[in-house]
């Protein structure tokens, strides 16, 4: 979706302002969230994609007035009670009032905390040949799905050269809105800086990303 | 855990932010359902605040930095190199690691929300985070290496890594001069989470640090 998240060569948001203290979390409450949102995807709640569209989901002021965790709280909560894991009501309350439904891979206790550290694996057997080999040039679709993607916003229409392979992986597009994992060559393509940010760009600069098949064309 | 902010709502309860309310509420709902055990969320926070860290990171870069065929299998397949490190083997699938050279200087960031490689560095700082960095670095990157008082030389190549999959890259940056005879213990030390990210670069051998 072409949402504010998709934040790539926007203008006006001013200087990146590193912290000199950096705390991990700067209130309790965000090391909360963190883990109640790990817990309940490892539970099969919902997945990565899923999680992430529902944060882009937010309302745009509400996404760029709020901070990194209070997006994650609000996409967390907001799922939830749209996968029917809990009800308005119950969140209103603050309370549970009727069982909860079954988990995908049951409660979340201690016993699952160690395999949560490490990370998934999102590498799939492939379903058909690479279209793609690395060299290849390809242009980034100009597509506009309303629904969650990967392939951010500029480098819509865009020629790029094939880096890398990484094999086949889950694709968010259809993982994201619960059509199965329906597993996408996924290619490193890299674009020279002056294609995606014309004439007057860094001519040092070139920029990748890592694009699913469906996203491309030969050019 | 921080517990340097200045609030007092410990002693009452009314003075919980509105925010912090609803966290609370949530997670009392989803512990009443069954679904999560309060415990076990204490320790996902505690194996984050203790286990994961640019430590990670560091170690495998000096040990690139002093042996060569770690470095030609770590540039090769990041995940598999790492895997080989018994103290360092959280790392999952699909790490890949880009080597800093005299002519090309990379810089990761994740423009459409945080992608970042825990495992290795921890969880990302707010600034890797938030608007300013995901909008600019990839239009702008040495503007943005400017806000961290870093600058390149003119004609070297800038190569920004968007992390727009469920791939994680690593940074490789370039060993510091007058390392030479350095264990990797003390290269590690020089080895900074920016300079992982490519928004820095590591300690120069006495720096303070």
């Amino acid at each position: 979706m072409n949402g504010v998240h998709d934040m790539g060569g926007m203008d006006g948001f001013g200087k990146v302002e590193p912290e000199p203290n950096e705390p991990m979390f700067h209130e309790e409450w965000e090391s909360r969230v963190l883990a109640m949102v790990r817990a309940m995807g490892a539970a099969g709640a919902f997945n990565i994609d899923t999680s992430r569209f529902y944060r882009e989901t937010l309302p745009p002021h509400v996404y760029l007035s709020s901070s990194y965790y209070k997006k994650w709280f609000l996409g967390l909560e907001e799922m939830l009670i749209e996968k029917g894991y809990l009800t308005r009501e119950e969140v209103a309350a603050g309370h549970a009032m009727q069982p909860g439904k079954a988990l995908k891979h049951g409660k979340f206790d201690l016993g699952q905390v160690e395999r949560i550290m490490v990370r998934g694996k999102f590498a799939r057997p492939a379903p058909a040949p690479a279209k793609f080999n690395v060299g290849d040039r390809v242009r980034a679709k100009n597509i506009h799905p309303t629904t969650h993607t990967r392939l951010p916003r500029y480098v819509r229409g865009h020629v790029g050269i094939v880096e890398l392979n990484h094999g086949c992986h889950v694709f968010p597009d259809s993982a994201a809105m619960e059509r199965g994992e329906n597993p996408q060559w996924l290619y490193t393509v890299v674009f020279e800086g002056r294609d995606l940010w014309g004439a007057d760009g860094d001519p040092t600069l070139k920029v990748s990303i890592d694009a699913f098949e469906p996203y491309l064309d030969p050019a | 855990m921080s517990h340097d902010h200045d609030h007092h709502h410990d002693h009452d309860h009314s003075e919980l932010s509105e925010t912090e309310l609803r966290v609370r509420a949530l997670e009392t709902i989803l512990t009443e359902k069954g679904y999560v055990e309060p415990a076990a969320l204490d320790a996902i926070i505690q194996a984050y605040e203790t286990k994961i860290g640019p430590h990670n990171g560091a170690r495998v870069v000096a040990k690139a930095w002093t042996d060569p065929a770690f470095k030609q299998a770590l540039l090769e397949d990041g995940s598999k190199a790492i895997g080989t490190l018994g103290h360092v083997s959280r790392v999952g699938d699909h790490l890949v690691v880009v080597e800093n050279t005299p002519e090309r200087h990379n810089m990761v960031v994740c423009t459409l929300c945080s992608c970042y490689p825990w495992e290795m560095l921890g969880l990302p700082p707010v600034w890797y985070k938030a608007a300013p960095y995901r909008s600019r670095a990839v239009k702008d990157p040495r503007g943005v290496l400017a806000d961290f008082d870093v600058s390149l030389p003119k004609d070297m190549e800038i190569r920004v890594w968007d992390s727009t999959a469920e791939t994680r890259f690593l940074v490789l940056p370039m060993r510091p001069a007058g390392t030479e005879g350095w264990s990797e213990e003390q290269l590690a030390e020089l080895v900074t989470r920016d300079s992982m990210i490519g928004t820095g670069f590591p300690k120069a051998p006495g720096a303070p640090s």
